[in-house]
C-alpha cells in the first residue's frame, strides 16, 4: 500500500474536491443549469481512458469495449459542451437598464 | 503484478495544462457575462487532453478510436442541437448516464484485461476498480430512470413496493461482498465482475424509482456528483491523473448543488432521497372543505396587470410543461410598454433541475437581471401590485410558514401572498407535488385564472393589447 504514485493520486483527489467546492460555490443560481451541463461535459474526460483502451493494440474484446466507451464518452463531451454553449448564448442583459 | 505502462512526460504536462483550462473555465461560470468564454476555455482544455492522449506512445492503433470519436461526436452534437430548453433536465440526466456507462466500460475493460492475463491486482487498484464499477453502474441506471421519469416515458410519481428498502440494502451489501471477494482474491475473477455490474445497475434503479418528480433537482445533482466520482475512480484504475483531477472537481460540484437544493426545501439530503416524499397525500394538511376560490376572467386579470406598477411573475414547472415562456415574456413586454415594472421571482427548486427556470426564461429572451433569487425579491412582494403565479404551487404555499402539520412546513417560500393581488394561472384545483392544499388559492385577494397556461397567457396578451 505504500505506493507513492497511489498516494499522489489520492492527494490530488482530495485537493481537487476542495478546489471544486470553492469554484462551484461561487456560481450564481441563475447559471446552475449551464453549470451542471458544463460539469457534465468535463466528466466526459473519461474519453481519455476510452481512447487508451481502444488504441492499445489489444485483442478484439478490448477493441469493441474501447469503441463503445469512446463513442459514449464523446457523446458526453460534445453534447455537454455544445448544449452548454447554446444555453449560455441565450443569457442576455437588459439593454434598457443601461440608459 | 501488472503495472499499466506509464504515460509519457509530454502527455502528463499537456494534462496539467488541460486541468488549468478546466479550472479557469469553471471559475468563469461565476457570472453570465464571462460564462460563455469559460465554456470555450474548458472545451479547449478537453481538446488538449484528447490530442495529447492520441499522440501518446500508449496509443498504437487509430481506426477504432477514429470511429468512436466520429460516431460519438455526431450523436452528441445532434442531441445538443435538437433539445428544447424545457427538456434540459432530461438531457443532462441522459448525458450523466452515457458518461457513466463509458466510465463503467473503461473500468470493465481493464478488469477483463487483468482477468485474461491471469494477473494479480494490487490492493489499491482492486478497490478502485470495484468502486468504479459500483458508482459507474449505479449512476448509469439511475440516470436512465431519471431520464425516463423526466421525459415522461414512465410516471414521475414515486414508485415503491413492500420491502423495497430491504432489497436496496441487500443489493448494497451484495456489491460490498463482491468487491471484498475480488479484492481479497488479489485476482480478477470474471463471475465476480458480472455480479458486481448487475447489482450496481440494480442499485441505481432502486435508488431513483422511489423519488418523485419535484425532487428531481436533488436527484440530478447527486447523479452529477456520482458521475464525477466515477470518472475519478476510473482515473485510479488506469492511473491517469487528469481523470482523477477532473472527476473529483465535478464530484464536488454535484455535492454543492444538492446541498443548495435541500436547503431550499428545508429538508435533509437523506429525507429527500429516502422518504418517498409526495406519497403521503394530504393526511396532515388542512382540508379545503367549506372554502371557495374566486375565479377571474382574462379581461379582469388583464385590467389588473395593465394598470400595475410592479408585477412579480412566479414561474414554476407548469410554465415549462406548457412551453409558455415566450408568452410570459410577451406579456411582460406589454406591461413594461405601459409603464409598469416586471420582475421574476425564481425559487431555487422551481422546475426539475437547479436553474431550470432561468434557462427556460433566457430562451424567451428575458434578461437575466430581471430574474431574482428568493432572498433578493421576497421583500419586494409587499409593494407589488400583482403577483402572477404561472405553473407554480408548493413554492408559494403559505402553509410552509404557518402550519406545523404540513409536510412542507419550514420550507422557505416566495411571499406571493404579500402582494396586493395575486393571480394564479392553473389548470384546475389539483394539489401540487407535495399533495397538499394551497391556502393561497383560497385567500381573499387571490384570483384564479383556470385553463392551460399557454391558452390563458394568449388571452391575457390579447386583452392587454386591446386596452387603450
Amino acid at each position: 500500500m505504500s505506493d507513492p504514485a497511489f498516494f499522489g493520486n489520492l492527494a490530488m483527489f482530495v485537493l481537487a474536491t476542495f478546489l471544486g467546492v470553492e469554484l462551484i460555490g461561487r456560481v450564481p443560481p441563475t447559471l446552475h443549469t449551464p453549470l451542471m451541463s458544463a460539469a457534465n461535459a468535463v466528466c466526459g474526460i473519461v474519453v481519455i481512458g476510452a481512447i487508451i483502451v481502444a488504441g492499445g493494440g489489444n485483442d478484439w474484446i478490448a477493441r469493441i469495449l474501447g469503441f463503445a466507451a469512446t463513442a459514449l464518452a464523446m457523446v458526453n463531451v460534445v453534447g455537454g459542451y455544445a448544449v452548454t454553449g447554446r444555453m449560455l448564448g441565450m443569457f442576455r442583459k437588459d439593454e434598457k437598464k443601461k440608459e | 503484478m501488472t503495472e499499466p505502462t506509464l504515460l509519457s512526460t509530454q502527455t502528463l504536462l499537456a494534462y496539467l495544462v488541460a486541468a488549468g483550462f478546466f479550472i479557469v473555465g469553471l471559475k468563469r461560470l461565476n457570472s453570465p457575462a464571462t460564462a460563455r468564454l469559460g465554456n470555450t476555455i474548458s472545451g479547449i482544455g478537453m481538446a488538449i487532453a484528447v490530442i495529447a492522449t492520441l499522440l501518446d506512445k500508449k496509443v498504437v492503433t487509430y481506426g477504432t478510436i477514429a470511429a468512436g470519436l466520429v460516431v460519438g461526436g455526431a450523436v452528441g452534437l445532434f442531441m445538443a442541437r435538437r433539445a428544447k430548453m424545457t427538456e434540459m433536465p432530461q438531457l443532462v440526466a441522459l448525458l450523466h448516464g452515457i458518461g457513466s456507462l463509458a466510465a463503467l466500460i473503461v473500468a470493465g475493460a481493464e478488469y477483463i484485461r487483468v482477468a485474461q492475463a491471469h494477473d494479480q491486482m494490487a490492493l489499491a487498484s482492486g478497490i478502485a476498480t470495484q468502486v468504479s464499477i459500483a458508482i459507474g453502474g449505479f449512476t448509469f441506471s439511475g440516470s436512465i430512470i431519471a431520464f425516463a421519469k423526466l421525459h415522461e416515458i414512465m410516471t414521475g410519481k414515486p414508485i415503491l413496493f413492500p420491502g423495497m428498502r430491504f432489497v436496496t440494502g441487500l443489493t448494497l451489501l451484495g456489491i460490498i461482498v463482491f468487491g471484498y471477494a475480488q479484492v481479497h482474491a488479489f485476482a480478477a475473477p470474471l463471475d465476480v465482475f458480472y455480479g458486481a455490474v448487475g447489482l450496481s445497475l440494480l442499485l441505481g434503479v432502486l435508488f431513483v424509482l422511489p423519488i418523485g418528480g419535484a425532487d428531481m433537482p436533488v436527484v440530478i445533482s447527486v447523479l452529477n456528483s456520482s458521475a464525477g466520482v466515477a470518472a475519478a475512480m476510473v482515473g485510479f484504475v488506469i492511473q491517469n491523473p487528469i481523470l482523477i483531477l477532473s472527476g473529483s472537481l465535478i464530484g464536488s460540484a454535484g455535492i454543492i448543488l444538492s446541498q443548495i437544493m435541500c436547503r431550499a426545501m428545508n429538508r435533509s439530503l437523506t429525507n429527500v432521497l429516502f422518504s418517498a416524499f409526495g406519497t403521503a397525500t394530504a393526511k396532515s394538511a388542512k382540508s379545503s372543505a367549506g372554502l371557495t376560490v374566486k375565479s377571474i376572467t382574462p379581461e379582469d386579470a388583464a385590467m389588473q396587470l395593465a394598470y400595475a406598477q410592479l408585477v412579480i411573475v412566479v414561474p414554476g414547472y407548469g410554465l415549462a410543461v406548457a412551453q409558455a415562456q415566450h408568452l410570459v415574456r410577451e406579456l411582460g413586454d406589454l406591461i413594461e410598454k405601459r409603464g409598469g415594472e416586471v420582475r421574476y421571482a425564481v425559487h431555487p427548486v422551481a422546475g426539475r433541475m437547479p436553474g431550470h427556470m432561468n434557462v427556460v426564461l433566457a430562451e424567451a429572451n428575458v434578461a437575466y437581471d430581471k430574474l431574482f433569487e428568493m432572498e433578493a425579491i421576497n421583500d419586494e412582494f409587499d409593494r407589488a401590485d400583482v403577483a402572477l403565479v404561472v405553473g407554480a404551487n408548493d413554492v408559494v404555499n403559505p402553509a410552509a410558514r404557518t402550519d406545523p402539520t404540513s409536510p412542507i412546513y419550514g420550507m422557505p417560500i416566495l411571499n406571493a401572498d404579500h402582494a396586493k393581488s395575486c393571480i394564479v394561472l392553473k389548470r384546475g384545483m389539483s394539489a401540487g407535488f407535495a399533495g397538499i392544499e394551497n391556502e393561497l388559492f383560497y385567500a381573499g385577494k387571490t384570483w384564479m385564472l383556470f385553463g392551460d397556461a399557454k391558452a390563458s397567457l394568449t388571452k391575457l396578451v390579447a386583452e392587454i393589447k386591446g386596452i387603450a
